[in-house]
């Protein structure tokens, strides 16, 4: 398929509150909404002036009809410009960018997210619960990580989407205590998870992901991670998101988000 | 209105170019805009061999500006030749190769050899480290010399000599392209900049300095250009934080044939497009009927 990009001035539905400062930013982008694959990322100007200079990448975290949706963090200048826009003011947004999750019609779906990295993996459960009613015996886990209780976002989410969700906390306060990873880890000792049956997609820090290329490749599963870096451009014209991989640099915004565990260096 | 301009044997329709390093090879703005509508586009710049490029992160922000600190990344002249440049005839408008190299030899050998494959303009990327001291070639008027004559003398291509802000006095350098045969000059690259995150301490930019752009550059990009474009005959070629019509107007009267449009592509890609039918406007409101009547029309009194 061509890959088309789509540059709108797009209105605001809502940008509500949904945690301390996590925010959800609904948008009526008809044209990137019929365009978008889970993974795949918008480019926003969060102010028409200089200040940001730069566009603001977010992933896509759920389409529905003309809406997309961001889920979000304010943590600087630009997400806390964004945070205070009101419904109704518009926005300069280009996208859909960078290559998706490829999407595996596997018996098992494993998804870890780390922190913001549920973002993106909410719109992947849904597709995958598409693919999922068509084969009954599909399954999807989810594995949110996230600091503390009050971090955790997303459940209802995906189990409206029929996944299965575990919880872990660094400090214990909800679900299991300890890492995602040691989640995903206990996990994986279920031997019911073969390469064959199994598909692993992750999103978070890339320390994270890092370890993630090590769980799985000690046990012989697939994994898709979803990276993240600085970015200028956002298309693949400047150069600046390089992420190193086993085969040189390549383009997070152009060749990923999405890579394959296997790649990361 | 006449809005055409000529960089020695080139012609450019109107003058406003895409800036090395923030276009790519063309391709990627083909969702934006139609090359064809802008003056030309300079290519990222190409290296003889292969070039892995800086560490991450490469890319940070800074007051109405931006840190880069690429590193020349490419594929090399011979992947360019395969590759890219037989694909710039369907773009519809000039196409310059930006080119760096380690002497001036190796200008000279990747000027004939991209002649030889058919291009017809080439942008010296000249803020490259002079292998014999630790300056960039074009901090050097006798090194800056030395590369413009070198390619001069291998190629019949139009030459535009490409000259870092970095330096004392940008006359002496802009003097020395010219004496050597450049066929225009254009400035501003980045300066060089830095950043450091007070959480961790560490510098912003894996490679710890980058070059800076976009608008915090301008007035400073400006003045050189003004300075510049008072000491040679050879047309010059503005750039530096542009971002509207108004500031690419600023470089013209300032004394620029034609301006480069760079970090701003990142911003709105349409930036290019958005400069030419602004200066398009102008003209008309003001009744100019050649573009020339505007480049160093700046009035003192
Ligand atoms: C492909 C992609 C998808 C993303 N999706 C989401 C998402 O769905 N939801 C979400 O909340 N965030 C997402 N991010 C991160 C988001 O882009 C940054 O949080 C945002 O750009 C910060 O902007 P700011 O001006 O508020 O922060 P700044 O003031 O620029 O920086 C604040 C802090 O954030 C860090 N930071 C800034 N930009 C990035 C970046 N691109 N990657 C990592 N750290 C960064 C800085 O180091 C600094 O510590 C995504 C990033 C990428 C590359
Ligand atoms: C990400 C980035 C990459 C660049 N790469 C090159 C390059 O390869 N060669 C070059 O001559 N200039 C390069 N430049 C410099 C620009 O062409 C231009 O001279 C400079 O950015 C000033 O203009 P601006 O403020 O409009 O961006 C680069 C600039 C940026 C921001
Ligand atoms: S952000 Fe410019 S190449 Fe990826």
């Amino acid at each position: 398929m061509k890959k088309i990009i789509i540059q709108e001035k797009i209105k605001i539905i809502s940008n509500s509150r949904v945690g301390r400062n996590h925010f959800r930013l609904i948008l009526c982008a008809k044209r990137i909404a019929s365009l978008s694959i889970p993974g795949q990322f918008i480019e926003v100007r969060v102010a028409e002036g200089y200040e940001p200079l730069l566009r603001r990448p977010f992933s896509i975290h759920h389409v529905k009809g003309p809406n997309i949706e961001i889920f979000y963090q304010a943590i600087g200048r630009g997400t806390e410009i964004l945070s205070r826009k009101k419904a109704g003011e518009f926005l300069d947004v280009i996208g859909p960018l960078g290559k998706g999750f490829s999407i595996l019609n596997t018996q098992y779906s494993i998804l870890v997210a780390g922190g913001m990295g549920v973002a993106p993996l909410v719109f992947l459960a849904e597709k995958l619960k598409e693919c999922k009613s068509k084969n009954a015996k599909c399954k999807i886990v989810v594995l949110l990580g996230a600091k503390t209780k009050n971090h955790i976002f997303c459940q209802k989410e995906f189990k409206k989407a029929g996944c299965d969700v575990k919880i872990s906390t660094d400090d214990g306060s909800s679900g299991f205590g300890g890492r995602v990873t040691d989640l995903l880890k206990s996990v994986l000792l279920n031997t019911q998870y073969l390469i064959l049956n199994t598909q692993i997609y992750a999103c978070g820090p890339k320390p994270m992901l890092k370890e993630i290329g090590g769980i799985v490749a000690s046990c012989g599963l697939a994994a898709q991670v979803s990276l993240e870096e600085y970015m200028a451009c956002g298309i693949g014209a400047c150069l600046g998101c390089a992420a190193q991989t086993k085969s040189g640099y390549k383009y997070v915004c152009k060749d990923g988000p999405v890579f394959k565990a296997e790649e990361l260096t | 209105m006449n809005t055409e301009i000529f960089l020695g044997a080139l012609r450019l329709k109107n003058p406003v170019l895409a800036a090395s390093g923030t276009f790519g090879y063309g391709e990627e703005f083909k969702d934006f805009l139609k090359p064809k509508d802008i003056g030309a586009i300079v290519t990222k710049t190409i290296t003889f061999s292969p070039r892995q490029g800086n560490l991450p992160p490469r890319i940070t922000e800074t007051a109405a500006g931006m840190l880069n600190s690429i590193g020349l990344e490419n594929k090399g002249l011979d992947d360019f030749i395969k590759n890219k440049a037989p694909g710039f005839r369907k773009l519809k408008t000039p196409v310059i190769v930006s080119i760096a190299g380690d002497s001036p030899r190796e200008y000279g050998e990747l000027a004939k050899k991209l002649c030889a494959a058919g291009i017809s303009a080439i942008e010296l990327n000249l803020s490259c480290p002079n292998l014999k001291n630790s300056k960039l070639i074009s901090q050097d008027p006798k090194t800056t010399y030395e590369v413009v004559k070198a390619v001069r003398k291998a190629a019949k291509a139009a030459i535009i000599a490409k000259l870092t802000p970095n330096v004392t006095d940008i006359r002496e350098i802009a003097i020395a392209a010219e004496e050597a045969g450049a066929d225009s000059v254009s400035l501003v690259n980045t300066f060089l900049g830095m950043g450091i995150d007070v959480n961790t301490r560490r510098p912003r930019l894996g490679n710890i300095t980058g070059g800076l752009s976009g608008p915090a550059i301008k007035p400073i990009a400006l003045r050189m250009v003004w300075e510049t474009a008072g000491v040679v005959k050879i047309p010059v070629v503005g750039m530096g934080g542009i971002m509207t019509a108004d500031e690419a107007l600023e470089f013209i009267i300032a004394g620029a044939s034609a301006v480069e449009i760079g970090t701003a592509n990142f911003i709105e890609p349409k930036t290019s497009l958005n400069v030419v039918s602004g200066i398009k406007d102008y003209m008309r409101k003001n009744k100019i009927k050649d573009i020339k009547e505007l480049i160093g029309s700046i009035r003192y009194k």
